[in-house]
This record gives structure tokens, C-alpha cells and sequence, in this order.
């Protein structure tokens, strides 16, 4: 593995004020040394900030969840405000990856990860995301795994993770700690679309640290669910996964929150289909036209058409779980599977 | 143990030392800023049992406990690890005694080639002592999950983590009996 300095960082202003060329933050390590021994990740140094007190979960006055920074993947979805009041990140946060890598992942962390495409992955392949004018072997080559949400000619690769959905479905906001001081921003607005740019994959400014994800306060009387439907039952990327939060009053659908995982370039909110469904009857009806909602933009390249399909069935299924506020045994296997 | 490298970063052609518990043992060793945690167990102090599979995070051969915690050791710098408690398979065994899950590996038959087996009985020891997990058998698979095996032992192994669950928690319950 190449070399690089090391240092840490005991404190939040002293992580954040270090100006220093080519410098990566790790936490749980599991994205950056992953890609540093992949030679993807070059980084001249590496600041150790697991010695900063971003590790607390917190519930604000005004009813929204406060979650630092380093919380690690396993702590976050069992502890008890999340399993109560967002039930549907913590069944995403163990959808996703192992035990080993849910104990070392944290939830910044798990927001900062890189796509899993093969290509990116590889310094002999052609990557605009890795090497910025170099051009895209994943259009024209295995491209199975990708993306057919928020794809450019420049990018189609696949935002990995799981409980990024989860959050898009919830509605959070980053506290950013930078030089300049700290600033907020909506969690929806802080991946990018990769455009003509894909190597600018967030809206994180050189020198800044996440230290929180402020989580919006619980839809009351929400029932949710998360399904992922993947190649394996366990430990594997998702090919389509759905986060739905509905809010019913009787039969009829009074709020809705939709994301989706597996078939986009960022943790997909579906708006358009969200507003749809207010109002409507929680019925298979209702949930198809939202699904077609959801995914009219879709675009599939030669061998990821079968997610659009795939993903229009992970919709209509999420919601017809969350809406019957329970979790069918077969359905268990599957969203787990 | 903030040192100086708070401030003024280790160059990556100078050592870092690192203060932290090895099986029990208090230790204190200088390691390269980029050495992996793997690397170091196996290359600098001679702990063999912990395997190098695949090296990213993706196979479980190299797990072990940090401060009780599964983790893949593959992904973990060696300096990261300054303060904790680090557990192989090593420290498995006391007073020249192998631990149940070790015993039952054994006798359940739980592999074939071996090479998989040290990080399998890693997850299984903190899983048997993790609350969280649940205690059926679909729980056991998820929670091992991160750990592959090539020869196809699962079936084995899972009986072998059950078996040792049950003799575990008869333990447990001698002890309390006994206090």
C-alpha cells in the first residue's frame, strides 16, 4: 500500500482548520483504505479524527434526532430512538454490508462512501469519476450493476449505500465544519449528480468535516418499510432497494416518503411520486402509478434494463408492506434477500 | 494518549508508536503510519492465526475484536487501534484450555481446508456475546454473513455457534449459581 503521513486530529476545529494538501479524513476506514490499496485513493495524508466527540445520539427540542458523525452503523440501528421513532433506517442500516463492516462504518462515513463500479475500482480502466476527461468504460461495457436514475453521458455508477436511502426518506440536514465555521445543509442537496463532473461527488469544500446528520423529526403515525432486493440474501450491494414511509388516515394515503437505492447515482427521493400518492386509496393501483411516477426518467444501457422493472416492483411492494404496518414472513426473506 | 502527532503529522517515512492491548497484554510497538492492523499481527508480532484472504473487507479471514467489536482487520490502520483492546484468535483459548466455540468447531466438524475457520470463530465468539443479535438460526447467518468459506461449511458452523450458545449460556448460569 502506498505511504502517506498520519495524524490526529483531538479536536473538531483542529480537524477542520488543517489545510493540507491531498488530506482524507478516515473514521472507520472500510471506503478509504479499501481505495488506497486500490490506488484509486492518493491521499498525502490521512487524519485519524476517532478521538473527536462526534459519538453521541441526541433528540432536540424540537423533536428531530441529532446523530454525530462517528455513531457507528451497528450502534445507530439499534439504538432505541431509531429502532422506535425511524425504524425503516435502522432496517436499512442492517440491510446493508456485514457485521464486521456495520461495527468499524460510521454514519458520516457511510454518507462519504465511493460507488462500487468496477471500473471506478480499477486505475487500468477509463473513469471521468477517478480521472476527471478520461472517459466511461461502464457505458459500453458490464455495466449490469448501474445506474439508470441521475445517469450523464460522463457517469452512470450506482450510489452503494442503504442507509443513505433510509435518510433520503426521512429528510435530514449535515452540519459541516470547515475553516470558515460551520454551516448546514439539506441532505438531499449534498450528493451530486455526476453531470458533466462526476468527480465532484458531494458538496463538501476542501478542509471540511461532517461532524453531524441531524435527522427530521419522526412522521407521526408513519408505518414504513425498507426492501432490498439484491443477487444474495446477505452481504451485497442492492440491484433495487426501496425506503417507504406512509401516513394513513382509514384507507386513504394522507403523506408519503419514497427513496430509492441500487438503481440511481444518489440517494433517490422520489417527490413527484410522493405527491401522487397524497390523497389516493393505499391500493396496488395507486402504488404502481407512483412507481411509473418514480422511474418515467429511467434510462437503462445494455444489460441494466431489467432494474427498471425490478425497481417498479421494490415501490409497489415497500408501500404495500409499509401501508399494512407489518412485515409478511416471505417478504421477510426477501428484504432481506 | 494525545503525543505530539496531534499537532504536527507523523511523515510516512517515520514510525508512529502505538500503546494498546494485545490478548490481554499491554504492548507497545512502533508501526509504519500505513500499516494495517493484518499486517502488523501477522509480519511484526507473529500472530499467524489471524488469515489474509482477501484483503478488502470482502471475505472475514482476517477478523478480530477490537474492544470486543468484530472487525475485519484488513481495513483497520494498525495506529487507529491506539488505546484499544485488540483480541485474535490467539487469545481465544485460557490456561491452555480452547473455548467452547473452538471446541465445537472441532467436534461439529465446522471446516474443511481451515483457512477461514480463525475469523469464523472471531464473529461467532462476539456474536454468542452480542445481545442484539438474535438467537435463531437466520439471525446466526445474517450475523455471519461477512464471513465466507470456500469449502462450504456453513451448515457445520452454524451448529457449531448453537452448540456453543447453549453450552455458553449453561456456564453463565453455574457462575451466578456459584456467586
Amino acid at each position: 500500500m502506498r505511504t502517506f503521513a498520519y495524524s490526529r486530529a483531538d479536536s473538531v476545529d483542529h480537524a477542520a482548520h488543517r489545510t493540507m494538501p491531498d488530506a482524507a479524513f478516515v473514521a472507520g476506514g472500510t471506503t478509504l483504505l479499501d481505495l488506497i490499496k486500490l490506488d484509486v485513493l492518493k491521499p498525502e495524508n490521512v487524519v485519524d479524527i476517532n478521538a473527536l466527540p462526534l459519538k453521541r445520539v441526541e433528540r432536540l427540542d424540537d423533536g428531530r434526532l441529532r446523530i454525530g458523525a462517528l455513531v457507528t452503523n451497528t450502534d445507530l440501528a439499534h439504538h432505541p430512538e431509531v429502532k422506535s421513532h425511524y425504524p425503516v433506517l435502522s432496517e436499512a442500516l442492517l440491510a446493508g454490508a456485514s457485521t464486521q463492516l456495520r461495527n468499524m462504518a460510521t454514519t458520516a462515513g457511510n454518507v462519504m462512501q465511493r460507488t462500487r463500479c468496477p471500473y471506478y475500482r480499477d486505475p487500468a480502466a477509463r473513469c471521468n469519476r477517478r480521472e476527471p476527461g478520461s472517459g466511461c468504460d461502464a457505458m459500453d461495457g458490464i455495466n449490469r450493476m448501474h445506474a439508470v436514475l441521475g445517469g450523464s453521458d460522463a457517469c452512470i455508477a450506482v450510489h452503494p449505500s442503504d442507509m443513505c436511502v433510509g435518510i433520503a426518506a426521512i429528510g435530514a440536514t449535515l452540519t459541516l465544519q470547515g475553516p470558515d465555521g460551520e454551516r448546514e445543509v439539506d441532505f438531499a442537496d449534498f450528493h451530486r449528480l455526476p453531470g458533466d463532473t462526476p468527480h465532484i461527488e458531494h458538496d463538501l469544500a476542501n478542509g471540511e468535516l461532517i461532524t453531524a446528520i441531524t435527522l427530521d423529526a419522526p412522521l407521526e403515525n408513519a408505518r414504513s418499510h425498507y426492501l432490498k432486493l439484491r443477487d444474495r440474501a446477505s452481504y451485497e450491494f442492492a440491484l433495487a432497494s426501496c425506503a417507504a414511509q406512509v401516513v394513513l388516515d382509514g384507507d386513504t394515503i394522507r403523506e408519503a416518503r419514497l427513496a430509492l437505492g441500487g438503481v440511481a447515482t444518489k440517494p433517490w427521493r422520489c417527490s413527484d411520486a410522493e405527491a401522487a400518492l397524497v390523497g389516493q386509496s393505499a391500493d396496488k393501483a395507486s402504488f404502481e402509478r407512483a412507481a411509473d411516477i418514480a422511474l418515467k426518467d429511467a434510462q437503462a444501457r445494455e444489460h441494466n434494463g431489467y432494474k427498471i422493472p425490478l425497481a417498479r416492483q421494490a415501490i409497489v411492494r415497500a408501500l404495500r408492506n409499509a401501508a399494512r404496518g407489518e412485515t409478511p414472513a416471505s417478504e421477510t426473506q426477501e428484504s432481506q434477500a | 494518549m494525545m503525543d505530539d502527532s496531534a499537532h504536527s503529522p507523523h511523515p510516512s517515512d517515520e514510525t508512529v508508536r502505538l500503546d494498546f492491548t494485545l490478548n490481554g497484554e499491554p504492548r507497545t510497538i512502533e508501526v509504519a503510519p500505513n500499516a494495517v492492523l493484518l499486517d502488523v499481527l501477522r509480519e511484526q508480532l507473529g500472530l499467524g492465526g489471524t488469515k489474509k484472504g482477501c484483503d478488502h473487507g470482502q471475505c472475514g479471514a482476517c477478523t478480530v475484536h477490537v474492544d470486543g467489536q468484530a472487525m475485519n482487520s484488513c481495513l483497520r490502520l494498525a495506529v487507529m487501534c491506539e488505546g484499544q483492546q485488540v483480541t485474535t484468535v490467539e487469545g481465544l483459548a485460557r490456561d491452555g484450555e480452547l473455548h467452547p466455540v473452538q471446541q465445537n468447531f472441532l467436534e461439529c466438524d465446522a471446516y474443511q481446508c481451515g483457512y477461514c475457520t480463525p475469523g469464523q470463530m472471531m464473529s461467532a465468539t462476539a456474536l454468542l456475546a452480542d445481545e442484539r443479535i438474535g438467537t435463531d438460526d437466520a439471525s446466526v447467518k445474517e450475523a455471519m454473513s461477512g464471513n465466507i468459506c470456500r469449502c462450504g461449511a456453513y451448515k457445520n458452523i452454524v451448529e457449531a455457534i448453537q452448540k456453543s450458545r447453549a453450552q455458553l449460556g449453561h456456564d453463565a448460569a453455574r457462575k451466578e449459581g456459584a456467586a
